[in-house]
């Protein structure tokens, strides 16, 4: 029980708690009146005092991304690539739309390539969105405006336009209808593309791009061919000048097109090269120290080994140099050569080089080598001269850029820069020189004469590689015909690589359809042509410091000596 | 009106003459509100993910009368049979919470749903009143009572519920439960130097979560720079308000119920502003308003704490809940999910609404004697 003392202490203590409370109540009311007078000022702000005679719903619900557009892209010398319009987009709310039939009927009057039928399904249907026609011209949005049907609505987009229509195809590839990257540059780079205001660079020189393209395809219309490649490396800064596949398509319509046109070439097919391999099969012997300019190998007798016959397309039958094995081409002669580096030797050259993974160049469509495993013998024999190891033609225009450029190997690139990579040293100034002596002598006194562009001093290698069948085993009759070159001999600048996919022999060519008479002819214009617009000023051939910089001295057996190139 | 005599003396008599009729008045108004907005907003809704049209208005119109009854049925009770029921509501929904996270269905990341006899709730809207009447009992019984330790059942309370609210995670609720319950503690005579460190750590618990829970610290950054992230949701709203303007767009003429996934419950707000304009909000304001401050006027006379502190904790989060609601679809805080009382669509809600409504009109029935409750 408590005492009447601590009944009034405990009501005093809650009067005062109760009168505490009351206080803090009355506060309590003020916040949360404060409150709701802030909600309501907020509603009479943006109900009463925004603007509101344009409806805000069509004009702010285009996503942010789209209000910049995707960046453009420019050739190394600021021609325009690709770049992003904006055109209205026309589709149409079903709901609001009166009489499907009539309006479909209508609509057809504006936009003649719509199918009546399927549209007034559409517009029928009960969904509250349709798409009717992308990209509209602002001649066509006109017209629609004034057939003033219900219902149907524009909405801003981008759409994206390749000036050059089919000439950088297979560089910058294409996006979608929603402006997403699909393939080429437009792919790689897709993030760079979507954020970025500033113009992406290329590499290419779309002229020089153009005059590869006019004479590859050329050459593929004459010999009748299924379709080929062309590109130009700069050797010092391993940036692509021109790149093209043929067949290729128009990047602008490019969703309807067959798969072979899609086809990247350059890139992504890779192939046995044949004979354009002997330029690093001679170059590793050199660099191993087990040939040398003035050693030689026996070429009377063909090569057997198991079921196979190794024997030579130029056949001399007789003890070669060399020079003289490069210069005609001897397979005879280049096994013996790879066999005296040996399967090892040959394997880590291969890898130095980059030839066993994909190039660095920065595009999604990239072919993966396809690389003998295990690696026995018989493929360090086949490889010697070009086969058993399947690369891309951009493998083969990096490797032999190392090869010429004083020994030094930098990565592909797309883009133009101003500091290439530093490289890494494949082979030594002086084996780079014989080397650049050797491309020489084929073109001057070999199997590549009609390579020869006058005053550009060109030097390369054939190559003819038998293309392996659908069964296993090789067929004769389809050709991969290429040649690699670079120019200028005696200081080179670019390496130009044509090749062609299964030409067929003319009555010009004899019957032909060998790299030689196939891709050469084609490299002797592209370098004319392009080396003005390169920068690249002719020479006088004769002119003595070349003869003694590019002069080979072919030893025959017995110790005579012819002097050459 | 009045077919009822003052010398009724039958339960329902004396409730005629007792309860805030003006209240119960805008209460119903509110609902009759709710009706009309589900009806304009929850049809799109609806179609959109693939329901009869009328699929939420035939749910809601279901349970609305349920609603309402149960808010009647409580509001006869005295306020020590509220007691009773709630501390015994309360242990009921603590059991639920923690058995949701354990069998409940998840829901857009949370679990907050619990499936009884073929019906699905969520616990913790009826966790709020509740907890509300418990902790203001605990609060009272710690002021008139000296020995008794009031105040630290209280906190221990809060912490338990808080901690449940957090495994589902229920952030909105979290917050909407630690502001009446702080208010509560305000009322009933915390020391002013502890209001301070309430409110301070209160500002920290909403850091941490920022960094605690990656959606909140999103909606906080998209709130702060709305070109952060998407603040699609936050963009219709604003515009359904300047498209209806003051007057409106006229009723099922709005359109920002087909662009907003929630426009039948986190927005519907905006559909009003939208279809029915600035003035109609205005009006749906001043309601919550009245309720509200007519509520705490009433309670200023009460001679209970235990009355004044869980009538404060009922009304005040009814009050948030509008509040929290409105200011997120007029972008006056970050987006948060939560239903307007009585007017979104949400079986759970409404009910729990009914419910704490309810008492808080049982609570402020006019009583005689002025005693203070044993």
């Amino acid at each position: 029980m408590r005492t009447r003392s601590e009944t009034v202490r405990l009501e005093g203590h809650a009067k005062q708690a109760i009168e505490t409370g009351r206080n803090r109540l009355i506060l309590a009311g003020c916040l949360i009146g404060l409150a709701f007078v802030a909600v309501s000022a907020r509603v009479v702000e943006l109900s009463a005092l925004r603007n509101h005679s344009e409806p805000a719903l069509s004009a702010s619900s285009v996503d942010t991304t789209l209000t910049v557009g995707r960046a453009d892209i420019v050739d190394r010398n600021g021609l325009l690539v690709a770049t992003s319009l904006r055109t209205p987009s026309l589709y149409a709310d079903p709901k609001e739309v009166l009489d499907a039939e009539d309006a479909a009927f209508r609509l057809a009057t504006a936009l003649p390539d719509i199918n009546p039928a399927e549209t007034a399904a559409k517009l029928a249907s009960d969904r509250r969105f349709v798409w009717l026609k992308r990209n509209l011209t602002p001649r066509e949005q006109q017209q629609i405006n004034s057939l003033g049907i219900p219902g149907l609505h524009f909405f801003d987009e981008w759409k994206r336009v390749y000036p050059q229509g089919s000439l950088t195809a297979h560089v910058v590839g294409f996006t979608d209808i929603d402006d997403r990257g699909i393939s080429g540059v437009e792919r790689s780079f897709d993030d760079v593309l979507r954020g970025g205001r500033e113009p992406l660079r290329l590499a290419l020189d779309l002229r020089v791009q153009h005059i590869v393209r006019q004479e590859l395809a050329q050459q593929i219309a004459t010999f009748e061919a299924i379709g080929g490649a062309g590109v130009i490396v700069d050797v010092n800064t391993g940036e692509t000048i021109a790149m093209v596949s043929l067949p290729d398509f128009d990047s602008n319509v490019a969703g309807q097109m067959d798969p072979d046109a899609l086809f990247n070439r350059a890139t992504l097919g890779v192939y046995e090269m044949g004979s354009t391999f002997k330029i690093f099969n001679t170059a590793m012997a050199l660099e191993a120290g087990t040939a040398t300019m003035r050693s030689g190998y026996d070429a009377t007798n063909p090569i057997k080994i198991s079921r196979f016959t190794i024997s030579d397309y130029h056949a001399k039958r007789r003890w070669l140099s060399v020079p003289e094995i490069f210069k005609y081409s001897s397979n005879i002669g280049s096994v013996k050569m790879a066999i005296d580096v040996g399967t090892e030797g040959q394997r880590a050259f291969m890898a130095k080089l980059g030839m066993l993974r994909e190039t660095a160049l920065e595009l999604p469509e990239l072919g993966r080598p396809m690389v003998p495993n295990p690696w026995r013998p018989i493929n360090t024999m086949t490889i010697a001269f070009g086969h058993g190891l399947s690369v891309s033609p951009m493998h083969l225009a990096a490797g032999v850029a190392a090869m010429v450029n004083g020994g030094i190997r930098r990565p592909l690139t797309i883009l133009e820069t101003d500091t290439p990579s530093p490289g890494e040293r494949i082979i030594s100034e002086r084996t780079s020189h014989d080397m650049r002596r050797l491309m020489r002598l084929v073109v001057d006194d070999g199997t590549g004469r009609k390579a020869d562009a006058e005053g550009y001093i060109v030097g390369g290698k054939t190559g003819t590689a038998e293309k392996v069948g659908g069964r296993g085993g090789y067929r004769r009759k389809a050709l991969m015909s290429s040649f690699v070159a670079a120019f200028p001999m005696q200081k080179p600048r670019y390496v130009v690589l044509v090749m062609v996919d299964e030409p067929k022999g003319t009555k010009e060519s004899h019957g032909y359809a060998t790299g030689g008479w196939v891709a050469a002819p084609a490299i002797s214009r592209i370098i004319a042509r392009s080396a003005p617009l390169l920068g690249v000023a002719p020479v006088d051939p004769e002119a003595p410091e070349i003869r003694r910089d590019l002069m080979i001295e072919v030893p025959v057996e017995g110790g005579k000596r012819l002097a050459s190139f | 009106m009045s077919a009822i005599a003052r010398t009724d003396t039958s339960i329902f008599g004396r409730w005629w003459w007792t309860v805030d009729r003006w209240t119960l008045g805008a209460l119903f108004l509110l609902v009759l509100i709710g009706a009309l907005l589900i009806l304009a907003a929850s049809p799109p809704v609806a179609e959109r993910i693939g329901l009869n049209a009328y699929h939420f208005v035939q749910r809601q119109f279901v349970i609305m009368p349920v609603a309402v009854a149960l808010m009647i049925g409580v509001s006869l009770l005295s306020p020590l049979q509220i007691r009773r029921v709630s501390v015994l509501g309360f242990a009921a929904t603590l059991v639920l919470l923690v058995i949701v996270p354990l069998a409940g269905n998840e829901i857009k990341g949370a679990t907050r749903w619990v499936s009884i006899a073929g019906f699905t709730m969520q616990p913790s809207e009826f966790a709020k009143p509740f907890f509300a009447v418990v902790s203001a009992w605990m609060f009272a019984e710690w002021r008139r009572n000296d020995g008794f330790p009031g105040h630290v059942i209280a906190i221990g309370l809060y912490l338990m519920t808080v901690a449940l609210l957090l495994s589902q995670p229920d952030l909105g609720m979290t917050v909407v439960v630690s502001a009446i319950w702080f208010g509560q503690f305000f009322l009933a005579g915390l020391p002013m130097i502890l209001v301070g460190g309430f409110i301070v750590a209160g500002i920290f618990g909403l850091i941490g979560s920022y960094f605690l829970f990656p959606h909140v610290a999103s909606r906080i950054d998209r709130f702060l720079d709305p070109s952060a992230g998407d603040s699609y949701q936050v963009n219709r709203s604003l515009e359904a308000f300047m498209n209806g303007g003051l007057i409106g767009t006229g009723p099922g003429e709005g359109t920002v119920k087909a662009y907003l996934p929630d426009a039948h419950a986190d927005f519907i707000f905006a559909v009003a502003g939208e279809e029915f304009g600035g003035l109609a909000c205005l009006v749906i304001i001043a309601l919550y308003a009245f309720v509200v401050l007519r509520g705490y006027a009433r309670l200023l006379s009460e001679q209970s704490l235990f009355v004044l502190l869980a009538g404060t904790g009922l009304l005040t989060q009814f009050a948030l809940q509008a509040l929290v609601h409105m200011a997120s679809s007029v972008h006056l805080m970050p987006a948060k999910g939560m239903t307007l009382p009585f007017i979104s669509y949400g079986g759970s809600s409404l009910l729990a609404l009914g419910l704490g409504m309810g008492m808080a009109l049982a609570l402020t029935r006019k009583r005689f004697g002025g005693e203070d409750l044993p």
